[in-house]
């Protein structure tokens, strides 16, 4: 008996519309997430990972397919069946509640005692630093503390999967990186499964253990935030994650060869033909012209503090981003040729 | 909430089945039984004897002569028809022509006191609609205000007799029904950019002109609305044209009434409701396949 | 968007038209109150401030009985019509589109559309047979035929409410283990309370306010105010009637004043 995942989905399908205009919310998407795992859905609106939410929480049915709760088929049950709870993106707290009432709701729906209630309440609210507030309407706070307030009521009940839906999308930037560590911090005191969804690749890269990219309804990769970055699998989720320069080369013995004509001799794994190398702008050096693998023409120099990006021009036009260190011995200067030193061993080879 | 799409619609319809059920036992079935009714022959007292019978239709146009049989236009019944298309008509009109900028005004208030005013427009027309009859009965009977007024300030020596004229009657409709022109123009107005005013100015100059090429053309569906929501009811009043016409300005709904008390033809009234429903059925159908035409701005 | 009142928006003689209608709207009315104070016998000629009437309606019997069927029709029908208006905005409200909700939505906003006097006559003529039928002629047929008018204006609050309400609620609410009957009972039906509220208060105005179709209804001796004063209407005028009506009128104010507030609270 597998229960080593929490959640876990099976060729997943979901359909919306009918017909000429039915889309495929879900393309057949298996993914299993670990006990105990901070997990991130990451991908650009549309691609499926609410939706994939949804189907665990069971506001959604799936077309076809699986979804499983610790080894148990849960893919027909009713939501308020299921022990797994939800974060929203709107909070939806109850507004005529206060927050001890909103806090306590999951408890008193499933019959616990008064005392047990409020001992819980008290016991959560404390751990999300609102003790002070319990006895205010939801109108009455601020963003920032309705968003822990829309928290503490889902871990109250402790259930065995925590949901949460773009929580931090409407809050500013200060608040969010402040409750990005308040996030992760609760999840390893409560070992808790997190379930995370969001479109900011930073903030999956910063929480999760693990993170998988969906796009168009498919679940491109899956893997620690490192794997992701270092190794992703396509041109989607190389350029998704971080920032990435893409030359289309073409595979030869030896490596691949470049518009240029240089060749690279980088591993190429089973391709062949056409392929677009994915190079990040800190793999990229700069030294003097000859000196590196290829020369570049630099098209124009943006200083950022510690770092200085360099847009640089290949000898075939095709254009470049380098990310150095602004403290170096060469100065970037526009029309300057410079060579560049590329980490051959970071590169990646992807199909077009 | 996970329910599949198939028990939405069986909820829904489990859901209204109380209200459909009341209202079809008091309000809309009964309806039917009009259609039935009147084809058939009055009963000797009141009621019906159940026999089919055209005649209740042809008695709404027509008329026998009882004593050689000749048919001729019924033209008691026709003036009563014209009177009540006539008097609505006038009844819209007039609704628009206070109406227009009534609402206007209320549309142009901070927005503060915009809601006071609605408030103010909103209580007549709650107001009980015999109570609303009944005080203008008070100000234009001979010795009311409006009489006494004038023959206070010399303006007249006898008071005037407006009471139980066409007249009252249409001064009554106007009065009951203005708040239903006032508040469809005001959703109208409310939702219009003023800006295009300004940009009206460049192009015209006049202000009439700005009223006219402009702004009437894009509050047209609240205009439309007004219309319908006033020449309806106009067109099936009943209170109003008893109070204030006596017995004999009739319109439509006097004529039907008198049908279920003197005159004693259950299957005529019943026939005559059937033409009155129709009516408004059909301006009902204008009014939505015009405001569907208009796409919202 | 800011009004910006000044010349832009005045349009010639308009806001004096307004306010004269203002003012023609309210004169028959409050002309109407004054009297009712009115101390001498007639109706028109000022003999002092007096509370007479007002004693003479309130010791009247037959105003008594009317005053005291009136309401007792309007809460009943107030409380069919509610209930039953509840019930189905919930089932047409955000729901998405099903089959036929457009037939029902129809069927539940007949009465606003059909003119007072043909239903009048309908429900005359239905109710008459089964009164032959059989022999019951109590206040059922006015209660029954009160509410039916009466759910289209206790439905249009509860409606408008409800869809102001966010869904997203009721999810939390299942995903936080209440069942559809404890999502009703805790989430909805408490945000839905002022809507319900509002939707009953109308729904008694409108049954109090009443004339036509109470006049062709009702048996003999089943007098409302309004038909009591419909009555009075052809006999000698007193200011009775406008004791009355100045009472019916203060009940309607306090009840649409209580609906504006309660309706405009946001929470």
């Amino acid at each position: 008996m597998d229960h080593e995942f929490a959640v876990e989905a099976r060729h997943t399908i979901k359909t919306f519309g009918r017909g000429a205009s039915a889309v495929n919310a879900l393309d057949d998407v298996s993914i299993g997430i670990r006990k105990g795992e901070f997990f991130t859905l990451l991908g650009p609106s549309g691609c499926g990972k609410t939706t994939l939410l949804r189907c665990v929480a069971g506001f959604e049915t799936p077309t076809s397919g699986t979804i499983l709760l610790s080894g148990q088929d849960i893919t027909s049950t009713p939501p308020n069946q299921r022990r797994v709870n939800t974060v929203f993106q709107s909070y939806a707290l109850f507004p005529h509640l206060t927050v001890a009432g909103n806090v306590g709701f999951g408890l008193q729906m499933l019959g616990k005692s008064k005392l047990e209630v409020n001992e819980t309440v008290a016991r959560v609210l404390a751990l999300v630093q609102l003790e002070d507030l319990a006895d205010r309407l939801p109108a009455q706070l601020s963003g920032g503390q309705q968003q822990r307030v829309a928290l503490a009521r889902a871990l109250a009940p402790a259930p065995e999967v925590l949901l949460l839906d773009e929580p931090l999308s409407a809050l500013d930037l200060k608040l969010r990186k402040a409750m990005q560590i308040e996030l992760k911090r609760l999840q390893t005191e409560t070992g808790i499964t997190f379930v995370f969804v969001t479109h900011d690749q930073e903030e999956a890269l910063t929480m999760s253990d693990r993170i998988g990219v969906m796009s168009g309804g498919k679940l491109l990769q899956v893997g620690t935030p490192r794997d992701i970055y270092d190794r992703p699998v396509n041109r989607f989720v190389a350029d998704f994650i971080g920032e990435t320069n893409f030359l289309p080369a073409k595979v030869v013995p030896g490596g691949v060869c470049l518009k240029t004509g240089d060749v690279l001799s980088v591993p190429t794994g089973d391709r062949a033909g056409e392929v677009a190398v994915a190079v990040r702008p800190e793999q990229i050096g700069l030294t003097s012209a000859g000196g590196g693998t290829l020369d570049a023409t630099v098209v124009e120099a943006t200083y950022f503090g510690t770092d200085t990006h360099v847009h640089l021009q290949l000898s075939d036009g095709s254009l470049l981003v380098a990310r150095v260190p602004s403290a170096q011995a060469i100065q970037p200067a526009k029309g300057d040729v410079l060579g560049l030193r590329l980490d051959t061993s970071a590169m990646q080879v992807l199909a077009p | 909430m996970s329910r599949a799409p198939r028990s939405r619609g069986a909820n829904g319809w489990l859901l209204s089945a109380p209200a459909l059920i009341l209202l079809l036992i008091a309000a809309n079935g009964p309806l039917l039984i009009i259609a039935v009714y009147s084809f058939l022959e009055p009963g000797d007292y009141s009621g019906v004897r159940w026999i089919f019978s055209g005649d209740a239709w042809f008695r709404i146009l027509f008329h026998r002569d009882i004593f050689d049989g000749t048919v001729s236009l019924a033209d008691a019944n026709l003036s009563i028809f014209w009177r009540s298309i006539k008097l609505s008509l006038i009844t819209t009109l007039i609704t628009f022509a206070f109406g227009l900028p009534t609402a206007w005004f209320i549309a142009t208030r901070p927005a503060k006191q915009r809601a006071i005013w609605l408030f103010l427009i909103t209580i007549p027309f709650w107001t009980n609609l015999l109570i609303r009859t009944f005080a203008i009965m008070e100000v234009i009977r001979n010795q009311g205000l409006l009489n006494t007024a004038l023959m206070n300030m010399g303006l007249i020596t006898e008071p005037i007799q407006i009471l139980y004229t066409d007249t009252a009657v249409l001064i009554g409709m106007t009065y009951v029904y203005l708040p239903l022109m006032v508040l469809p123009l005001f959703a109208a107005i409310d939702r219009f950019d003023f800006r295009l005013i300004e940009a009206g100015y460049d192009l015209y100059g006049s202000r009439l002109k700005v009223l006219r090429s402009v702004i009437l053309p894009i509050i047209k569906p609240g205009i439309i609305a007004g219309c319908i929501l006033v020449f309806t009811p106009s067109l099936g009043a009943y209170v109003t044209p008893r109070v204030l016409g006596g017995g004999k300005n009739m319109m439509i709904g006097n004529f039907i009434e008198l049908q279920f008390g003197q005159g004693q033809n259950w299957p005529l009234g019943a026939a005559l409701s059937l033409i009155l429903l129709l009516s408004v059925l059909v301006a009902l159908t204008i009014y939505a396949a015009v405001s569907r035409r208009e796409k919202p701005s | 968007m800011k009004r910006r009142v000044f010349d832009v928006t005045s349009l010639p003689g308009f806001t004096t038209t307004a306010i004269l209608t203002f003012v023609l709207l309210y004169a028959p009315i409050l002309t109407l109150v004054f009297y009712s104070f009115n101390g001498s016998n007639s109706v028109n000629m000022w003999g002092g401030f007096s509370l007479k009437w007002y004693k003479i309606a309130w010791e009247n019997e037959a105003v008594q009985s009317a005053a005291v069927r009136s309401f007792v029709i309007a809460a009943w029908a107030s409380a069919i019509s509610t209930v039953v208006a509840t019930m189905a905005a919930l089932g047409t409200t955000r729901r998405g589109q099903f089959k036929g909700q457009s037939f029902i939505y129809i069927m539940i906003n007949q009465p606003l559309m059909v003119p007072e006097i043909v239903t009048a006559v309908s429900l005359l003529i239905f109710f008459a047979s089964i009164k032959i039928a059989t022999g019951y002629s109590g206040l059922a047929y006015l209660i029954l035929a009160h509410a039916a008018f009466c759910v289209p204006f206790a439905y249009l609050p509860i409606r408008a409410r409800l869809e102001g309400m966010d869904l997203a609620m009721e999810t939390a609410a299942a995903d936080l283990y209440a069942t559809p009957w404890q999502t009703f009972r805790f989430i909805t039906f408490p945000l839905l309370l002022p809507g319900i509220i509002a939707g009953a208060m109308l729904a008694f105005v409108i049954s109090l306010d009443d004339v036509i179709i109470t006049e062709f209804v009702k048996s003999a001796g089943q007098d409302t105010l309004p038909t009591y004063m419909l009555g009075q209407l052809r006999r000698a005028l007193t200011p009775e009637v406008n004791a009355i009506s100045t009472a019916l009128l203060a009940v309607t104010i306090v009840m649409l004043t209580a609906f504006f507030i309660i309706t405009r609270k946001r929470d």
